[in-house]
């Protein structure tokens, strides 16, 4: 750990400390008693910044803080879900299409680049006001926006793989016995899985970006108190116009910086793993 | 690659891509519980109290029929293909009746077309100038600097940077409208004038997000490109460092741009449709944000197919731009 802290560059070291304080803010502090920030009229509306209140409250009279730790601990999770499936999906239907080879190989490549190019805004916005009217949750959210999440990385895997594939010791490994499926998981998988690490974060930004830009259509379920939805609410009681600029200008702030350190973070990965195969 | 192999790979991947797509918009609205004409009719029965239910039968025929859903599931689909992709017909706009949403999109899309397009080539021909300069000379501190702010801006949506920019701009300096209020009844000049001060700030959001992805590709290429073993040949032939950049590093970089590029317009023209959410700029974004409101099913079906279509063909073009740049695909 150690070792591998002396060795990271700036941007993965800032990114780490970035992602980790909202990780602690989105599954630590998050777990603090506090009253229900969902709720209007908790506390008078409109308050400035005070010891009681660290950055003030809305003009429905919630507490912008608590609102802001629940909203990074909705989109985060909803992020990590989706990358998680998208990642999953994708890491398997890469490595499937690079060692079938053949028939399967040219069909799933096809749907896989379709998927990679298509807008994926458009059927998202149609998907999701369809559901607008039914009770969705952050799960058949994340659902949803998985859709979209699985062709990149199984893209680059699919390549990883093709390349490995004619290695000497993948070689050395067929050759003593080893079957198709054992060398996938044991000599493949761990290449696959540093690979797709930075997929996965990168699916996690995606993922928080897209629910956020359907939040400000006004299709992110109307009961999840996400960043993206925190915005759209503030826009949508007119917090611009009232010049309220605590309650607006929080989760731009926070999603912001959140952004901006998960993409040092991926960046960062990337090249200090550059660096470590000698480049 | 020979060249016609190319192109047929090309045209064939565009077809792919929009056949699927068009397929996905009319399987989905088919796979979900909720029934646009039910949902229509319970609209209507709360805004107007009591309705007849011989009326109401009348009425859920004339909608079936006009969203497209008589018949067997198969002859569906192939009218949705033959009227919506081969004629764009998507049937009478629900929010507007009786206009077509052909005729409505026609007249928003090159709104769009026009902001996604124009900022997105502006950003690739700044981007990657800044990019190339930064990658040349990657140790000096100029060039540390630019990718830093390139890195601080490009993960962010872009509708954070254009509400950003309308609180900041528009907002509290006061130099530019909050909302683009474009005059197309008063003769070109008024609408021209409009046009261009209710499009600065959506022009600015785009170009400010889409140039920060190309700094951050084009100077990883350049420095990598400027390390090869030809360019320390080059060197050493004494060749100026400005031939070097342009005819060696430039040259070599600026490929894997153009292919960025046509990948970048698709998210550009989805960045197009946030940005004019937040500043009510009259394009496609701003149709389907108000048919959404109004479950104007029809318009957002027409929205969604013309979106596909369009940011498919845009790419498709500049692909095959491509051949006439990389001369290894034109003669081999």
């Amino acid at each position: 750990m150690k070792k591998f802290w002396k060795n990271a560059n700036v941007r993965l070291k800032m990114g780490i400390i970035i992602t980790a304080i909202f990780f602690i803010i989105g599954f630590v502090v998050y777990f603090i008693p506090h009253q229900d920030p969902f709720l209007y009229n908790t506390y008078p509306p409109k308050l400035g910044m005070s010891a009681e209140h660290w950055l003030g409250t809305t003009g429905m009279g919630q507490d912008i803080v608590w609102q802001l730790v629940e909203a990074i601990h909705n989109s985060l999770t909803m992020g990590l879900i989706v990358a998680f499936i998208g990642t999953t999906v994708g890491v398997f239907v890469g490595l499937l299409a690079g060692f079938a080879g053949g028939a399967l190989d040219r069909v799933l490549t096809v749907i896989t680049d379709t998927f990679v190019v298509i807008p994926s805004l458009p059927i998202l916005i149609l998907m999701t006001s369809l559901m607008r009217n039914s009770n969705s949750t952050v799960v058949l959210m994340a659902l949803v926006l998985a859709m979209f999440a699985w062709a990149w990385p199984s893209r680059q895997i699919r390549s990883m793989a093709l390349t490995i594939k004619e290695r000497d010791f993948i070689h050395t490994a067929k050759f003593s016995g080893e079957g198709t499926l054992q060398i996938v998981a044991t000599e493949i998988l761990p290449f696959a899985l540093t690979w797709s690490l930075s997929n996965f974060m990168n699916a996690v930004l995606s993922a928080i970006g897209q629910e956020s830009s359907l939040a400000v259509l006004g299709l992110s379920p109307a009961n999840l108190l996400s960043l993206g939805n925190m915005i759209q609410w503030a826009r949508g009681r007119n917090a611009i116009f009232t010049q309220q600029w605590l309650w607006i200008g929080t989760p731009i702030v926070a999603t912001v910086i959140l952004f901006i350190g998960l993409f040092l973070l991926i960046t960062g990965y990337n090249d200090y793993l550059s660096m470590k195969r000698g480049r | 690659m020979k060249f016609r192999q190319f192109l047929l790979s090309r045209v064939l991947a565009w077809a792919i891509t929009i056949f699927i797509g068009v397929t996905f918009i009319f399987f989905i609205p088919r796979m979900f519980p909720s029934d646009p004409v039910e949902n229509m009719i319970g609209r209507m029965v709360n805004l107007s109290g009591n309705m007849d239910p011989a009326q109401m039968d009348a009425l859920r025929t004339t909608l079936r029929r006009q969203f497209g859903l008589e018949g067997s599931l198969l002859s569906q689909y192939g009218s949705f293909l033959w009227k919506g992709l081969l004629h764009f017909d998507f049937g009478p706009s629900l929010m507007s009746y009786p206009t077509p949403v052909n005729e409505i999109i026609g007249r928003n899309l090159p709104y769009t077309m026009g902001l996604s397009i124009i900022s997105t080539l502006v950003a690739w021909l700044f981007g990657n100038t800044i990019g190339l300069l930064a990658g040349f000379r990657k140790n000096a501190r100029s060039s540390k600097i630019l990718e830093g702010i390139a890195i601080c801006i490009y993960p962010i949506p872009y509708f954070i940077i254009a509400l950003i920019f309308q609180i900041v701009f528009a907002f509290v300096l006061g130099w530019f409208p909050i909302q683009t209020n474009i005059l197309t009844n008063q003769g070109f000049g008024v609408w021209f004038s409009t046009l261009i001060q209710g499009s600065v700030l959506p022009f600015l959001a785009m170009f400010l997000v889409g140039m920060g992805w190309q700094i951050i590709s084009m100077k990883s290429l350049a420095s990598t490109t400027a390390e090869e073993d030809f360019v320390l040949f080059a060197r050493y032939r004494g060749l100026s460092e400005k031939t070097i950049g342009l005819s060696y590093v430039f040259r070599n970089s600026i490929l894997t741009q153009i292919t960025a590029l046509a990948m970048s317009l698709g998210g550009a023209f989805s960045g197009s449709i946030m940005t004019e959410i937040i500043f009510t700029y009259p394009g496609v974004g701003q149709l389907i944000n108000g048919a959404i409101l109004q479950s104007d099913y029809n318009m957002i079906l027409g929205c969604i197919t013309i979106s596909i279509v369009a940011v498919s063909t845009a790419t498709l073009i500049v692909d095959l731009v491509y051949p006439f740049i990389d001369p290894r695909i034109r003669y081999a």
